[in-house]
């Protein structure tokens, strides 16, 4: 294209080129340039090693920190009996009545199971447990209510929906008192929301800071080929054409930092799952931490190379165009 | 093809690096700008290579005023621009091909294509045999032909030179300005600056000569 003379026929216009075919040279230079910033990564390993290893390690903290914050869901989930509500039911009431009382809850969309201890079990198991046999034989009858064991259905698991839950089971006629230890379930969800907001706090600095050091590598790598820049932008470079090695060499910064965030994040779980072993053997439950998902690894990726791309992309936007030649 | 009219240029800090100049080059013409050091020489080249931009006046080439050309379009005024430069800036880690190719890769031409292009011209400077060499490989007077073959890959309608001469010896100067010439007789129209008051008197071509930023002759050169 020339600006000052019309006439000129020139440049990329002389060799005959259609439409289709600039868009697939476009993309063959593109691709080119590509391989050429990858072939100055290979050529200085040490220095773009560097800056991906802490782009990499940098996303293996949040990385981390999301695996545990999703195992701690799986862990409160698992945690049933967390939300479970205990119904003492009036003695007044026959088995019959108990039974349909039962039936009724069961059927409810709100809540998922119920369990009926007949007082006649619960004294049993009382006894057994309690250690005060002979005493409860001396009473001439059995103190204990019935009592109903509700499991709310999933969505009525949180500490509102089910205090929500309780306070209408309290109003059932049959219902003499109605339990829920509410006060630990809060405090655990307030726990595992601490921890959320502490992952994404960390999370977003570890990403600004990323884009920062990625944009400072950048840089440097621009002023020390500021000669070159000079005599492209004499001979007729436009700025994009100058910039774009620069922002490839950023994606390729994501690309394998991704990659290193992969391998660490990996090894930090293996060694931590070691430890939750331990402390899960000493509960008796069989509960092994859940490494990163195939879609949870690719969204790792595609962020180290967001992250690449946007801080090569602030680094060039900024200091190409301050060279100007001389 | 080139027009100043009354222009000025004042550099932060007050020095007037030109003052009211006016010329206008024809097209197919070769022109010498001379004066000593700090007359404006390269002052004046800058501003036709949009390196500057002038404080009063205008500048027009090929009939556009050059102070309606945005940022933005300046690279596609200077691949209009063929210039070479006194320390010819190659790029040393890039072979002679690489160098040449360089105006023309930016154009948009595959690799293939500006082959045959690169050949071409460094076959006109004489360097045919040289594409895969480094410029530190090539004597200077070797790397300032690489330099103009840089500058004519792409058949720019304008040449500027500042200084080409400048490290050479007066049998290799000479051999430069033939060159020169014989783009020239191409429809080229070159604009030369050089202090070598030697070479341009026995060349008797159109003489600019600037003094303290004036232009104080427009014509043939005065012994």
């Amino acid at each position: 294209m020339s600006l000052l003379f019309r006439s000129r026929n020139q440049g990329a216009q002389q060799v005959k080129i259609s439409g289709f075919r600039r868009f697939v040279m476009f993309w063959v230079h593109n691709a080119q340039q590509a391989i050429a910033s990858l072939g100055e990564l290979v050529r200085y390993p040490f220095a773009s090693m560097m800056t991906m290893a802490v782009l990499g390690l940098s996303l293996t903290l949040p990385a981390t920190l999301y695996v545990v914050v999703k195992n701690t869901d799986t862990v409160g989930a698992n945690w049933q009996q967390a939300s479970e509500i205990t119904l003492f039911l009036r003695k007044d009431l026959s088995a019959q009545e108990v039974a349909t009382f039962t039936k009724r809850l069961s059927l409810s969309a709100a809540i998922e199971n119920v369990t009926w201890i007949d007082r006649d079990t619960g004294l049993a198991e009382f006894r057994d447990a309690s250690g005060f046999g002979d005493a409860l034989n001396s009473l001439s009858e059995n103190p204990l209510p019935d009592v109903l064991l509700v499991t709310p259905a999933a969505d009525q698991r949180s500490p509102a929906a089910s205090r929500q839950l309780l306070a209408s089971l309290q109003q059932e006629r049959e219902v003499e008192e109605a339990r829920l230890d509410v006060a630990w379930l809060e405090k655990f969800a307030a726990l595992i929301q601490l921890v959320r907001d502490g992952f994404l706090a960390l999370a977003l600095l570890l990403c600004v800071s990323v884009v920062l050091i990625v944009g400072n590598t950048i840089r440097l790598n621009i002023s020390s080929k500021r000669d070159e820049i000079m005599v492209m932008k004499l001979v007729g470079a436009t700025d994009s054409y100058i910039q774009r090695p620069f922002m490839y060499t950023g994606v390729w910064y994501g690309i394998v930092g991704g990659l290193i965030a992969w391998l660490a994040t990996a090894v930090l779980i293996w060694w931590l799952d070691s430890a939750v072993r331990n402390i899960s053997q000493l509960y008796e439950s069989q509960f092994s931490l859940q490494g990163l998902t195939l879609n949870e690894m690719m969204v790792l990726w595609l962020l180290a190379i967001g992250l690449g791309l946007l801080g090569s992309y602030l680094a060039v936007r900024k200091h190409v165009a301050a060279i100007e030649p001389q | 093809m080139i027009k100043f009219e009354q222009v000025s240029k004042t550099y932060p800090g007050g020095f007037q690096a030109l003052n009211q100049v006016s010329f206008h080059v024809e097209p197919g013409e070769m022109v010498f700008l001379t004066g000593h050091s700090g007359a404006g020489k390269s002052t004046l080249l800058r501003l036709i290579s949009m390196m500057e931009r002038p404080t009063a006046g205008r500048v027009m080439i090929n009939g556009h005023d050059l102070r309606k050309i945005g940022r933005r379009e300046i690279p596609y005024v200077r691949r209009d621009i063929g210039m070479i430069f006194q320390d010819h800036r190659l790029l040393m880690d890039k072979t002679i091909l690489d160098n040449v190719a360089l105006p023309l890769l930016i154009e948009g031409y595959s690799m293939q294509e500006a082959r045959k292009r690169v050949s071409a011209a460094l076959e006109k400077v004489g360097l045919g045999d040289k594409l895969r060499h480094y410029p530190m490989m090539l004597s200077g007077g070797e790397q300032q032909r690489v330099g103009i073959a840089r500058a004519i890959v792409n058949k720019p309608p304008l040449l500027l030179a500042d200084e080409p001469t400048g490290n050479l010896d007066p049998k290799l100067s000479l051999e430069i300005i033939r060159l020169f010439e014989d783009f020239n007789r191409l429809g080229t129209s070159v604009l030369i600056a050089t202090h070598d008051l030697g070479l341009i008197s026995r060349l008797r071509y159109r003489t600019l000569s600037l003094k303290d930023g004036r232009m104080i002759n427009d014509g043939l050169a005065e012994n």
